[in-house]
C-alpha cells in the first residue's frame, strides 16, 4: 500500500534553525530514511511558502505565498510503501522523533506516476 | 497525547515567536518596556506550563495573551498606567487557547510587525542603534550578545539601547493603522534596516565571528515580512539578494580568515539551495514589473550564482543591470562596482577613467583605493597600484579586508623582484 506522509509544521520555527541545527535534523531523518530503504519512495523538501505562488481558479489570477494561510504549513513530503498502515505509523512515529513539531499527515495514494507517464487502463 | 518538548525545543519556539509577540504587545501597551517585560513573563509561564501540559497548538496567540494578562495584573497592582487597553479584549481565563483566531486576526498582526520594526529603525535613530535595537527587540538577542559583536562593553550597549528607546517614547510612532502611503514608506525604512543588519554580519562572517548570526536575523526578518506582505517584489528581491550573498559564506574566507575574492572562490563551496531560493524568488519579483534597488543588486548577484565557473560570468548582463541600478538610485558606490563589469568587457584602461571622477565622494571608502590598486596593476603601473593598496590598507574596516590588500601588495613586491632580476 502506498501512503504518502504530509509534514507540517511552523516555517517561522523551522526556518529560525540555525545551520547546524538544520543538518542534524537533516542527518537524524536520513538515519530513518536507510533504515527503511526498502519502504521509501521518492521524498521532497519543499522551499519555505514565501517562494510560493497560487494560481486561484476562480479568479483566473496568480497570487504570490501559499494557498492556505495555515499554522503549520506543508513543508514536505515522503513516499512509502509499507504494507499496512501500522507500519506507516510506525515509520512516522521514527520520523518525528528526528523531526519534532508540528504533526504528519498519513495520506493513503489512489493514484501514482513516478515519471508523470499516464497509465493507459486499457 | 500531547507531546511532552524539551526545554531546548520550547526555547527555539520562544525565539522563533518573539517578533509577533513583541509586536502584539507593544500595540496594547504602547511601550517597548512593558511590551518585552510581558513578553519575559509570558516566557516564564511557557518554560514552566508547556512541559507538563504540551505546546499550544497557536503559541504566538497563547504567548500574546499570557503576556497581556500577566502583565495588565502588575499594571494595576503599580497602577501607574493611566489608560488600559478595552477590557472587552482582556481574558481572565486560564485557557486563553480557545478562539483565539477570532481575537488575533492576520492582518493586525501585519500591521504589528511593521510598527514594531518601524519602531526601531526610526529615522531619529542613528544607524547604529537601529540595529541594536532591533537585535534587542525583535530578535532577542541579549545585550552581552549585541556587546560581543559590535566589539563593545556591556555597559556602553546597554546606555545605547537605553537612549534609543529614550528617543522613540519622545519620538511618538503613530499606532493607528497606517495608509498605503505611510505603509509603503514604513516598508522601505524597514527593508533598509534588516539590509543593515544582514551587512553588518556579512562585513565580518569570518569562522568564528560573532557577526556572522546577523546575517541569518536579517534573513529571518526577511522571510517574516513576507510571510504577511507576500506580494513585494522589492523584499523578494532584498531576501534574494541576502540568501545569495550568503550562500557564499563557506567559500568566503580562507583557513587563515582572509578574504576569498569571488573570482578565487571554491564554488562548489556555495549553498545551493539557498541560490535555488533565491532565484525562485527573483522569479516571483520580475512577474510583478515593477522594478527596484533590491531586485536589481539580486539580479546581479544571480548572475555571478549562475556561472559555474568565473570566466562563465555574464559581464555584460552585470554591466545593464549596473547601469539600471544607477537609474534607480544612483550612488558613486554603484558607479565603482559597474567599473569592475567595465574593466571585464572593455577592460581596465576603461573602468580606470570611469572611477577617476569618484575620487571626491570616495577618497575615504576602502573598496575605491582596493580596486583603484587593482586596475593599475593589471595596466602594469606597479608604482601607483602600490600607493592605491597603501591608502586602502589604511582604510580596511576588518583583518580580512586589509590582508587581502597586503596579498596584493606582496604581488607586486614579488613582480617587481622578478622584473629586477631580468637583464
Amino acid at each position: 500500500m502506498l501512503y504518502t506522509l504530509l509534514c507540517y509544521n511552523d516555517e517561522s520555527f523551522t526556518s529560525a534553525w540555525s545551520e547546524e541545527k538544520n543538518a542534524s535534523v537533516m542527518s537524524c531523518l536520513g538515519k530513518v530514511h536507510a533504515k527503511y530503504e526498502k519502504e521509501f519512495g521518492p521524498v521532497v523538501r519543499l522551499m519555505p511558502t514565501t517562494a510560493a505562488s497560487t494560481y486561484r481558479k476562480s479568479e483566473k489570477v496568480v497570487t504570490d505565498g501559499p494557498y492556505a494561510e495555515t499554522k503549520e504549513q506543508l513543508l514536505g513530503f515522503h513516499v512509502i510503501d509499507v504494507d499496512d498502515l501500522e507500519k506507516a505509523i510506525q515509520i512516522v512515529r521514527e520520523l518525528s522523533d528526528a523531526n519534532p513539531g508540528g504533526a504528519y499527515e498519513i495520506r493513503p495514494i489512489m493514484l501514482f506516476y513516478p515519471n508523470g507517464a499516464a497509465v493507459n487502463d486499457g | 497525547m500531547a507531546e511532552v518538548p524539551d526545554l531546548g525545543w520550547i526555547e527555539s519556539r520562544l525565539v522563533a515567536a518573539r517578533p509577533r509577540v513583541v509586536a502584539a504587545l507593544l500595540r496594547y501597551f504602547r511601550s517597548l518596556d512593558l511590551a518585552e517585560e510581558a513578553f519575559q513573563e509570558a516566557c516564564l509561564r511557557a518554560l514552566s506550563k508547556w512541559p507538563e501540559n504540551g505546546p499550544p497548538r497557536d503559541a504566538v496567540g497563547w504567548l500574546i495573551l499570557v503576556g497581556r494578562n500577566v502583565t495588565l495584573d502588575q499594571v494595576r497592582r503599580h497602577s501607574r498606567f493611566t489608560e488600559l487597553p478595552d477590557e472587552r479584549v482582556i481574558s481572565d481565563d486560564e485557557d486563553v487557547e480557545e478562539d483565539l483566531a477570532t481575537r488575533l486576526d492576520e492582518s493586525q498582526y501585519r500591521d504589528d510587525i511593521l510598527r514594531l520594526l518601524f519602531t526601531c529603525c526610526h529615522p531619529d535613530l542613528p544607524a547604529t542603534q537601529q540595529i541594536a535595537l532591533a537585535l534587542r527587540v525583535v530578535s532577542g538577542l541579549s545585550v552581552l550578545q549585541i556587546a560581543r559583536t559590535f566589539l563593545v562593553s556591556e555597559r556602553a550597549m546597554e546606555q545605547r539601547i537605553v537612549r534609543a528607546k529614550a528617543r522613540i517614547a519622545q519620538a511618538k510612532v503613530a499606532f493607528e493603522t497606517p495608509d498605503p502611503k505611510e505603509r509603503a514608506e514604513r516598508f522601505s525604512a524597514v527593508a533598509t534596516m534588516i539590509y543593515l543588519i544582514f551587512n553588518e554580519g556579512y562585513s565580518d562572517s569570518s569562522p568564528g565571528s560573532d557577526r556572522a548570526r546577523l546575517c541569518e536575523e536579517g534573513i529571518r526578518l526577511a522571510r517574516l515580512l513576507l510571510r504577511l506582505f507576500p506580494s513585494e517584489p522589492e523584499m523578494m528581491g532584498l531576501l534574494a539578494l541576502m540568501l545569495l550573498s550568503h550562500s557564499r559564506k563557506r567559500a568566503r574566507y580562507a583557513e587563515d580568515g582572509s578574504l576569498i575574492l569571488l573570482e578565487k572562490q571554491n564554488r562548489k563551496l556555495w549553498n545551493r539551495a539557498a541560490i535555488a531560493e533565491a532565484l525562485a524568488m527573483l522569479d516571483k519579483a520580475i512577474l510583478h514589473r515593477r522594478p527596484g534597488p533590491y531586485q536589481i543588486q539580486a539580479a546581479i548577484a544571480a548572475l555571478h550564482a549562475r556561472a559555474t565557473r568565473p570566466e562563465d560570468t555574464d559581464w555584460s548582463g552585470i554591466d545593464q543591470l549596473y547601469a539600471a541600478l544607477q537609474h534607480h538610485d544612483p550612488s558613486p558606490v554603484v558607479t565603482l562596482n559597474r567599473a569592475v563589469a567595465i574593466s571585464k568587457t572593455q577592460g581596465a584602461q576603461a573602468a580606470l577613467v570611469m572611477i577617476e571622477a569618484l575620487r571626491e565622494p570616495l577618497g575615504g571608502y576602502f573598496y575605491f583605493h582596493g580596486l583603484r590598486g587593482a586596475l593599475l596593476k593589471q595596466l602594469g603601473r606597479t608604482s601607483e597600484a602600490e600607493e592605491a593598496f597603501q591608502s586602502a590598507i589604511g582604510l580596511a574596516g576588518t583583518a580580512a579586508e586589509a590582508a587581502h590588500i597586503r596579498d596584493h601588495l606582496d604581488e607586486l613586491t614579488a613582480e617587481r623582484g622578478a622584473s629586477a632580476g631580468t637583464p
